[in-house]
């Protein structure tokens, strides 16, 4: 569990590599990699910019528009965060539990949402690079590339997301920035008509989902070698599961489990998440790093999002995304997966499990009807705390007599994994990088490694012209030695070296 | 039934300038309540499943926040084109027209950009007092778009109308 290549003994006269910023990934996220004179690597990190900000802007305001501010937190995500607040600031209202009805039609949102999000990253944002190759032709590796080659994994990833935003409309609203869940509970029923809108799609995206999870089974049952070891680190893992030890996403208890898969803790409630989890500083990120608080900063560090899940939970409450779990594990031979790859293949089981419940849901009479707004005896505070598409999403308020937000934490899903990233990124590193000449393909390997954990880096503005990758080669003063960027178009040019700051 | 024309500004209302899409969809939405020709669909960033809106429409009019234009505002008749601008919450335009060559098979329906230049992209900033100027510059050229697009719809398949 201890790591290196962090920090090189002997910074002075080494050569330093930037990936900055990462792309495929939202927000400004930058590599660097410090390399001897003979090429190898000696020091890896990956800084991030994280939600820096958001928290001085959300208090001061009035908690019944937190719901809705913190959708802007994100454009791929918003429902997480959304319904994070909600239950968080249901416990201010006095509202727990919410109504049944209120339950199930913020389940159905959530898993409308954990459903889009996981097929957009799938087919879109990775499938470029798993169907083409890491190292592959650097114009064919996008969403333009597996629409040409393969309109039909394509067409159905755009369909899935276009399915699972319909799911958030029909609940919250809107496809974006909607105001269904309240705190205490809901403001709308789905309509009928929407249901029936919904339910005449829903066997066909649960057959897609299949044919998904089986995209995902068979790359890794044709490159076993790569796809066992690419970006591999032991880790302890974190995630809400159901009291009876069941995958669970809108609400659980929290369970974490070491590298070997044995318990660390179970059931512990999420209203005590401070009792568990401590975020520690580094200099040189932006990003924290949260750490088991029982284990300490140097060995406590976990795993969050899809592997974290599926390989926490004992069992998924529905038939086919269970059938595909047992698979999953049987291929780690009684041991846990601990590859960054295998979090594509956990995703896809969740997304085939998203649309089981889905499907369930959208049966389900009381998202037509019934009680919406529960209230109960105002409090100070309240923590919300839901599994996001990337992984575990903690919301933290606390609220004065004015009605004011006067505090505000947010642990975000991409900084439970800061430290699995970096372990992976050296991974790579260590394994295709040292002693080679740098090229395109090799570094993409590094970008790979982040992809897998689909990372939100930031809320980062998406303007036009916005979003290049700059790769810098710098000597042992500092002097650049060569710049080459990437476009937000995808194309490459060399630079005028300029001067460069510091690390 | 899918109305023939659709204007989709995209933007981040939260975060200054990148809300100058979604305001400009707004303005003219206000400016034209009689509109059963147009849908306007505003949306926090540019994504793959925007194919599903451009499909079945005469034309179109994206509207976004730009950095690289020059003051006020920039158009630009849209061609698709592959490129690698994917990210994990946007592509570009011209990226999104190339997939929905690829996905339906066909060619994309007209699409012009209004990009405004905006200047100050702060979380929690309003938007700045100079980006709300290029909107207003920009807005006159935008409702005589519609106008054009209008007519050029109700002339009939054959004409040019706005392009």
């Amino acid at each position: 569990m201890t790591t290196n290549l962090e920090t090189a003994a002997q910074p002075q006269g080494l050569r330093r590599v930037a990936i900055d910023p990462v792309s495929r990934v939202e927000g400004h996220g930058k590599v660097t990699i410090l390399l001897d004179a003979q090429q190898r690597v000696q020091q890896v990190r990956l800084h991030i910019v994280e939600f820096r900000g958001f928290e001085k802007f959300i208090e001061g305001r009035p908690y019944w528009e937190v719901p809705v501010m913190v959708q802007r937190l994100c454009g791929i995500c918003p429902v997480s965060h959304h319904l994070a607040a909600s239950k968080a600031l249901d416990r201010v209202v006095g509202a727990d539990p919410v109504t049944p009805s209120a339950t199930k039609i913020r389940r159905l949102m959530h898993y409308g949402q954990v459903m889009q999000s996981h097929a957009l990253h799938f087919f879109h944002l990775s499938s470029p690079d798993l169907l083409f190759g890491f190292d592959s032709e650097l114009n064919r590796r996008n969403i333009v590339g597996v629409a040409a080659a393969h309109p039909d994994i394509a067409k159905k990833g755009v369909m899935l997301r276009k399915f699972g935003q319909e799911v958030i409309r029909a609940t919250a609203g809107k496809r974006v920035h909607g105001t269904g869940s309240v705190p205490g509970g809901m403001n709308k029923h789905v309509s009928a008509a929407d249901r029936e809108l919904l339910l005449r799609e829903v066997q066909q995206m649960i057959a897609w989902s299949q044919d998904a999870v089986g995209i995902a089974k068979t790359l890794h049952a044709q490159n076993p070698a790569l796809y066992d070891r690419f970006g591999a680190m032991r880790s302890h893992m974190l995630s809400l599961v159901r009291a009876d030890g069941a995958l669970e996403l809108y609400d659980g208890v929290i369970r974490a489990r070491d590298a070997d898969g044995a318990l660390l803790f179970d059931g512990a409630s999420d209203q005590g998440y401070l009792d568990l989890i401590e975020e520690e500083v580094r200099p040189w990120s932006y990003m924290k790093f949260p750490f088991l608080k029982s284990l300490g900063a140097q060995h406590g560090w976990y795993r969050v999002g899809p592997l974290a899940r599926v390989q926490n939970c004992d069992f998924i409450p529905s038939p086919l995304a269970e059938g595909e779990r047992r698979e999953f594990v049987d291929w780690g031979r009684g041991q846990p997966l601990h590859g960054s790859l295998a979090y594509h293949w956990a995703r896809m089981i969740e997304l085939l499990h998203c649309m089981e419940v889905i499907a369930g849901l959208l049966e389900d009479p009381d998202i037509l009807a019934g009680e919406l707004m529960a209230r109960g005896e105002r409090r100070r505070g309240g923590i919300g705390v839901i599994e996001a598409p990337r992984g575990t999403l903690i919301h933290h308020y606390e609220v004065g007599d004015d009605d004011l937000v006067t505090r505000c934490n947010l642990i975000v899903s991409t900084t439970h994994n800061n430290q699995a990233m970096n372990e992976a990124v050296r991974s790579v590193a260590r394994e295709y990088l040292d002693g080679r000449e740098l090229t395109e393909g090799l570094l993409n390997h590094v970008e790979v490694a982040i992809r897998a954990y689909d990372p939100c880096l930031s809320c980062a503005t998406h303007a036009l012209g916005r979003m290049p990758l700059e790769l810098t080669l710098l000597d042992a003063a500092g002097a650049v030695l060569d710049r080459v960027q990437k476009s937000a178009a995808g194309g490459f040019r060399h630079l005028e070296p300029a001067s460069e700051a510091g690390p | 039934m899918t109305r023939p024309l659709l204007v989709l500004g995209w933007g981040n209302r939260s975060r200054g300038d990148d809300a100058l899409g979604p305001l400009c969809v707004e303005r003219l939405r206000d400016a034209l309540p009689q509109r059963d020709d147009i849908d306007f669909l505003d949306d926090y960033q540019l994504m793959v499943e925007h194919v599903l809106d451009l499909h079945g429409r005469a034309r179109v009019l994206l509207v976004d926040a730009s950095l690289g234009c020059a003051p006020p505002f920039e158009t630009l008749q849209l061609r698709a084109a592959a490129d690698g601008s994917l990210s994990s919450h946007a592509l570009s335009p011209q990226a999104l027209l190339q997939v929905y060559r690829e996905l339906h098979d066909e060619e994309p329906p007209p699409c012009t950009l209004l990009a405004i230049r905006g200047e100050r992209f702060d979380l929690g900033a309003p938007p700045s007092p100079a980006a709300l100027a290029h909107l207003e510059a920009g807005l006159p050229w935008a409702l005589g778009w519609l106008q054009r697009a209008r007519a050029a719809v109700a002339a009939g398949p054959l004409s040019a109308g706005a392009r």
